[in-house]
């Protein structure tokens, strides 16, 4: 049997992964084990494998993933809170060969930010839409989300979530693929290996599909936010399978016919 | 018969200890340290390197990427 | 060559803006302005300039449309009246602290609330001493023309650009809607080179060009309002315009913008024939105001009166302006009332002259 060398393994010839190097050197200040974390790095990934480095325009919104524009080597644009979307369209119609992303957060997305979402999927802007959904409003310290599920604690639903009083959980994801013209709806994870894969093609898809100029391609992310659910990361992620999961189901909603 | 060996590089200080790739390694190479780095998590390390077959599934599901990833192939 | 039409203000705006080379119009209906987005969805903007134009869904969006679309360095305007600016002032602040350039229209109607579709000038306080949050102004013209409605189109892109700041014409529902007879020049050619500091794609060769407002740490945060406020110095120092009619030997002046300038002209003139030695100061920037030409004018004046469509609003700056020299006086209309030159005259007689 074959003597464990570590240092003949540890070789730059034998690499199989590393930080991309779109990646930038600033720590992120996300808590550990959080979804937006592995999704910005997932991002920085697809972007490096596509080459578009210098093609590619994200928007950045009002939320914890505020500071994106830190790790990811690329043009950004800061948007104010839920306008993203409006933000690309600007971009996009500006500079309709670029590759252009808006990045949201479930308060951004669905609450303040509802119509310009719609409307931006209804218009059919070729760009893609990154909605990382973790049922709360995590800057601002553990509030209750449009995505919030029912029986959910926050901190502005300490008794749990009342659908009689606080209304559903919003799946928007849904009636984003209800439009025309959205073009690619699904909705992913980034828990598991297995996730992540899914996930990077997804956002690789959708990235590439801007080319053929057929519509807006919307990924939602189901994550979780351990420190607002008061959770330990690996335990969080376990409640979201159990709960989040059967309520914002993963996979592709809408897929093109081609 | 070739059998492949991997191993990955933490970077200990930039870890969060967040031990998801503990609960995402198949061969269970992956624990927590005892000491902390320098912000106060516990560190992941390779427990059982000889485990390790490269999958690089820590890595990619690492939320703050402080993992690389190598693999050789080796004659048994 | 020049090009003479018979145009709507609001039309003016719009052909203005064709020709002046504007990369994109992102609106949303309201009236007294929607002629302006009409005009350029019935132009072959494809065949004329390439030109983009999107109606949003709301205020909010096409303000944050705008917001994108000036991050890539783009000459983007848009056009709305009192209810939609309103809307549009977080996505103002947003721009101005990002020190983005992008040309706005505001075709002022009676407020406050949803308030008349008629004309007036309530907006003055919104528009120049801030509507939206921070410290931060707009740069604001005040047409009083349909011919100035065109030509400050231009007028204000070089201005927004000079600055990195965004700009305002500050018009009303009659000028928007009153037809008269209009110049244009020649068309230029939309911009090809942008800005270095666009997000237009991160090349090799140069760092990643980040569009934000954001600074949270307040060193920074106090640094950047010290660079905005350096800024809006030298737009004061730069950039004031005004015009003066018959005031070399004036004992009162009237300070009038807009249409209330186009009155009051008339109440000059009025005046005069009775023998009165009246003037009339027409502010063109409202910001930067013409504080310093005011304090020199007061030194000779026997009285001032502001007239404005509005409750008293552009009296506080000619108060600045001349600082207890000279008693300032106030006449106005509201709700969509325009005021006639003889109700001036009147008025002026009874403030400044029989208890001045």
């Amino acid at each position: 049997m074959a003597e464990y060398n570590i240092d003949e393994i540890i070789q730059e010839k034998n690499l199989v992964y590393k930080k991309s190097k779109i990646r930038t050197d600033d720590i992120m200040h996300y808590c550990p084990g959080c979804g937006h974390s592995t999704t910005t790095n997932i991002i920085a990934d697809i972007i490096d494998e596509m080459g578009i480095q210098s093609e590619i325009i994200g928007v950045s919104p009002v939320g914890c993933s505020v500071f994106i524009y830190n790790y990811i080597d690329i043009d950004w644009h800061g948007a104010a809170h839920g306008r993203a979307s409006a933000v690309a369209t600007g971009i996009k119609r500006m500079l309709p060969d670029k590759y252009v992303f808006a990045y949201q957060g479930d308060g951004d997305l669905a609450a303040i930010g509802t119509a310009e979402t719609i409307h931006v999927c209804n218009r059919g802007e070729n760009i893609t839409i990154i909605f990382v959904n973790n049922g709360i409003y995590g800057m601002t310290g553990g509030q209750m989300a449009p995505t919030t599920i029912e029986k959910m604690v926050t901190t502005t639903c300490p008794h749990g979530r009342d659908i009689k009083t606080m209304g559903n959980p919003l799946k928007i994801t849904e009636l984003i693929a209800d439009l025309p013209g959205s073009y690619y709806v699904t909705r992913q994870a980034v828990n598991t290996p297995a996730n992540v894969r899914k996930t990077k093609k997804a956002i690789r898809f959708a990235f590439e599909s801007q080319k053929k100029k057929k519509g807006t391609s919307f990924i939602e992310i189901v994550s979780s936010c351990n420190s607002n659910w008061r959770m330990p990361p690996v335990e969080a992620n376990k409640w979201m399978e159990e709960n989040m999961f059967p309520f914002y189901p993963l996979g592709d909603i809408k897929v093109p016919k081609e | 018969m070739a059998k492949i060996q991997g191993a990955i590089v933490v970077e200990t200080n930039n870890c969060k200890g967040c031990r998801i790739c503990v609960e995402v390694c198949p061969t269970n190479v992956i624990s927590m340290a005892k000491e902390v780095n320098s912000k106060g998590y516990h560190y992941a390390y390779m427990e059982f390197p000889e485990k390790c077959t490269g999958c690089a599934n820590c890595a990619i599901t690492c939320p703050d990427t402080v993992i690389t990833v190598y693999k050789k192939r080796v004659e048994q | 060559m020049e090009e003479i039409k018979l145009m709507k203000g609001n039309e003016a705006v719009a052909e203005a803006a064709i020709r002046a080379g504007c990369d994109g119009y992102f609106g949303y209906p309201i009236t007294p302005q929607s002629e302006v987005m009409e005009y350029l969805t019935a132009e072959n903007l494809e065949e004329r300039s390439g030109m983009i134009i999107l109606q949003a869904e709301s205020e909010v969006a096409a303000i944050n449309m705008i917001y994108g679309a000036a991050g890539c360095g783009k000459k983007v305007m848009c056009s709305s009246s009192g209810p939609g600016i309103s809307l549009m002032q977080e996505g103002l602040s947003y721009i101005a602290g990002a020190e983005l350039p992008c040309l706005l229209v505001n075709v002022e109607r009676g407020g406050p609330g949803l308030g008349t579709i008629q004309p007036s000038q309530s907006d003055y306080f919104q528009a120049v001493k801030g509507g939206g949050h921070g410290d931060y102004k707009l740069i604001t013209l005040a047409p009083a023309s349909v011919q100035e409605m065109a030509d400050f189109v231009s007028l204000g892109f070089d201005i927004a650009f000079k600055y990195r700041n965004p700009v305002m014409i500050l018009s009303d529902g009659a000028i928007g809607q009153m037809m008269e007879k209009v110049k244009f020049s020649k068309p230029i050619p939309r911009m090809v080179n942008l800005p270095k500091w666009a997000a237009t794609g991160k090349k090799p060769g140069r760092k990643k060009n980040l569009i934000t407002s954001l600074y949270l740490q307040p060193q920074d945060m106090e640094k950047h309002n010290l660079k905005l406020q350096n800024k809006y110095r030298e737009v004061e120092k730069k950039e004031v315009r005004f015009e003066k009619y018959l005031c070399n030997d004036a004992d009162y002046l009237i300070v009038a913008f807009g249409t209330c300038a186009r009155v009051s002209q008339k109440t000059v003139q009025l005046g005069r024939e009775k023998g009165l030695k009246i003037g009339l100061l027409r502010p063109i920037t409202l910001y930067p105001f013409p504080y310093n030409e005011l304090n020199n004018m007061a030194n000779s004046l026997k009285g001032i009166i502001s007239v404005e469509m509005n409750a008293g609003q552009m009296i506080e700056d000619v108060k600045l302006s001349v600082n207890g020299k000279v008693n300032v006086e106030y006449y106005g209309r509201m709700g969509g009332m325009i005021p006639t030159p003889e109700e001036v005259l009147e008025v002026l007689e009874n403030k400044l002259i029989k208890n001045g």
